[in-house]
């Protein structure tokens, strides 16, 4: 019997060694599920779940301590999406917002610069004290631009 | 050739006598398939009738693959017949051109038959009348030529694929140009029924055809052209060899397909032809070869040959729902309209109006839509070419045994209905050429095309979301390392001022602090 015992035990620790080897030196790949997550994230960045971007929410879904209903741009697809990943029911979204893309109205622009140090993306061009406008095909309407404006000279418009 | 059982195509009549002649060379083999009646008496029997410019000519920007061109021209502005309107944007696209003379008197959006949206820009063009072409400009021959700058003249034509697929003709022999072509493949099959231009083109214009295919012989720097013909067309095939004799060229063979729905696939065709299978979303060049409709090569030859850009093309006007089935040529943006009343009218028959085929067409609501590059047929019809009450799936299997990619259309139908994206990637939606096959022999009358071309449409869109997120995580991760790198780059200067200081000791900074001092009260003084 003992012979039975420690060639078991022999085995399982081996193969503990080799896994927690592999664990570690392994990059983590497609089976990362906080990757997979993010992948199905839209990446606006835009922190209305109210996490500091995708990555971290997504985090935040795998921990437990986020629905998965609270990605406004991805909508109810997203929600479809992370529902069918991770085995849960679909929620209702918890607010929607239409797509949009963020507009400097540039005669009232005063180049001040806040806008361009909050966009995530990099989508706004401008220096200090010159005109500021929008790369509207990399603008990912995650409205964090909006605020900072101290003379309120953007807005969203809908993407038709 | 193996025959389908059964075939019962809905709405399409089952009387004519089908004549179907042994093929003549080593074919490859194609999968299911239908033989469809054919319908095309009617149109194919008379000459081409050339339809008179009309008072308006509306031209859509976007009439090809690809992004749509960008206008040159502006409201107000007159122009010739020939003259560049739009510019292609961006990789993929191609030319448009004023059709005849006029002056422009609005781009807007227009009534068009597309896949999406019903409404696209379009310059209108009030005609002048008088036609007037751009001055002749000496071109230089063709043979002269580099390949290169050929392919680059082809560029300026305007040139798509007139088969209706209008995948700009420039791009796809310069993809060619960059794989290891062997044949050139002209596709004067027409398997649709009803549509007879290319058979009347081939009839009427088969020198121009062939001069085409020398120009694109030249260009790609292939030695061997297929011309591949349906056996249906004795006429065609005649005409053809008799200027195959004439011009004496022994790269040019023709072939005989056999007369079955969808030979004139291009896919299917280089099977056909060649006996090699295109992989699965793999494109014809994968084996060597590259396809091109015969209408094409025409326009080729007017265009190299005759400095004529593509302004017209060759369409027909058939069904039950017109006088005097026929074939016309029309000036690209041509009322459809007016196109109809060169086919004699409606009848009182008339219920439905389609642009394109039967098994692939699209069907419209209005004749104000205008002729463009891809109009290959206009049908009018007092039935619908589908009909039927759709019942359930008894998995019966007839669409598999039709289906000329080999797809399972049934089970893709499952996995359309419930959105299963994955699913249908690894059944291989995106193989599906939309034949129709499915559609016909289905005795559920499923719509399974229909459900196809949306589902398609789905993953097209979630391609593209996925690839702008992409671009967004990366702009995102971009901006923060360079935020990081930036608050490095400041910690270390602050790092090297601190040192240097520290370094110069205290007697060297009150030094400096003098001198400074020194200069202000000199500046002052």
């Amino acid at each position: 019997m003992w012979i039975a015992v420690i060639t078991i035990a022999g085995i399982a620790l081996i193969a503990g060694v080799a896994l927690s080897y592999a664990h570690g030196r392994l990059p983590a790949g497609k089976g990362d599920l906080v990757e997979q997550i993010n992948d199905l994230l839209p990446q606006t960045q835009c922190a209305q779940c109210g996490y500091p971007g995708c990555r971290p929410y997504a985090a935040a879904v795998v921990d437990g301590s986020a629905e998965i209903n609270l990605c406004p741009p991805g909508g109810d697809s997203t929600v479809r999406r992370l529902a069918r990943l991770l085995g849960k029911d679909v929620l209702p979204l918890a607010a929607a917002t239409e797509p949009a893309v963020a507009v400097i109205d540039e005669s009232a622009c005063i180049g001040c610069y806040h806008c361009r140090n909050a966009c995530p993306v990099d989508a706004i061009v401008g220096a200090p004290h010159f005109m500021h406008t929008i790369i509207e095909s990399e603008c990912t309407g995650c409205e964090l631009c909006v605020a900072p404006c101290p003379v309120d000279c953007i807005t969203m418009r809908p993407l038709s | 050739m193996r025959t389908v059982r059964r075939a019962l195509p809905r709405g399409l009549h089952h009387d004519e006598t089908i004549v179907v002649s042994a093929p003549t060379y080593d074919l490859g083999k194609l999968h299911g398939g239908l033989r469809l009646p054919s319908h095309k008496q009617g149109s194919a029997a008379k000459a081409i009738v050339d339809v008179p410019v009309p008072p308006q000519l509306m031209l859509p920007v976007e009439q090809h693959v690809g992004h749509p061109a960008q206008p040159v021209v502006a409201v107000g502005d007159t122009v010739l017949k020939g003259q560049l309107l739009a510019e292609p944007d961006g990789e993929l696209g191609a030319p448009v051109h004023a059709s005849s003379s006029g002056k422009i008197v609005a781009i807007e959006p227009w009534p068009v038959s597309r896949r999406l949206g019903d409404k696209a820009p379009c310059i209108v063009i009030e005609c002048d009348g008088r036609d007037q072409p751009m001055p002749a400009i000496a071109s230089e021959d063709y043979t002269s030529q580099t390949p290169a700058d050929l392919l680059l003249r082809i560029l300026d034509g305007g040139i798509v694929g007139l088969g209706g697929a209008v995948f700009p003709t420039a791009q796809k022999l310069m993809q060619a140009r960059t794989c290891e072509t062997e044949f050139l493949i002209l596709n004067g099959v027409e398997c649709e029924p009803y549509i007879s231009c290319d058979d009347v083109l081939m009839r009427e214009h088969a020198t121009e055809i062939l001069s085409g295919a020398q120009v694109l012989l030249h260009a790609l720097q292939v030695d061997t052209c297929f011309i591949a013909v349906e056996s249906d067309k004795p006429e065609a095939i005649a005409r053809l060899e008799e200027v195959l004799s004439d011009i004496n060229d022994e790269r040019i063979v023709l072939k005989l397909v056999p007369t079955i729905y969808p030979s004139g696939g291009e896919d299917q065709l280089v099977q056909l032809v060649t006996n090699r299978e295109v992989p699965s979303g793999g494109l014809p060049t994968d084996v060597g070869c590259i396809v091109q409709n015969v209408g094409t090569a025409a326009a080729v030859h007017d265009w190299i040959l005759r400095n004529e850009p593509l302004i017209s093309r060759v369409t027909t006007i058939t069904g039950d729902g017109v006088a005097s089935p026929v074939n016309v040529r029309a000036r690209i943006g041509t009322p459809v309209e007016k196109v109809i009343q060169h086919a004699g009218g409606y009848t009182e028959l008339a219920r439905h109006l389609i642009i394109g085929g039967p098994m692939t067409g699209k069907s419209v609501t209005t004749d104000d839509v205008p002729v463009v590059k891809a109009s290959n047929c206009v049908l009018v019809v007092s039935t619908p070419p589908f009909k039927g009450k759709e019942l359930a799936c008894i998995r019966c299997g007839d669409c598999a045994a039709v289906c000329p990619v080999q797809l399972l259309p049934q089970q893709l139908s499952w996995y359309a209905r419930a959105d299963d994206e994955e699913k249908l990637r690894e059944f291989g939606l995106t193989d599906c050429i939309e034949c129709g096959c499915c559609d016909l022999v289905c005795p559920s009358h499923i719509p399974l095309t229909a459900d196809f071309r949306i589902a398609k449409g789905r993953i097209r869109e979630l391609a593209d979301e996925k690839a702008r997120a992409e671009r967004a995580r990366q702009r995102f991760e971009a901006r923060n390392q360079r935020l990081v790198q930036e608050r490095e780059e400041r910690e270390a200067e602050l790092a090297r001022q601190k040192q240097s200081a520290k370094s110069a000791g205290p007697a060297a900074i009150a030094e400096i602090l003098k001198r400074k001092q020194q200069a202000r009260k000199d500046d002052s003084a």
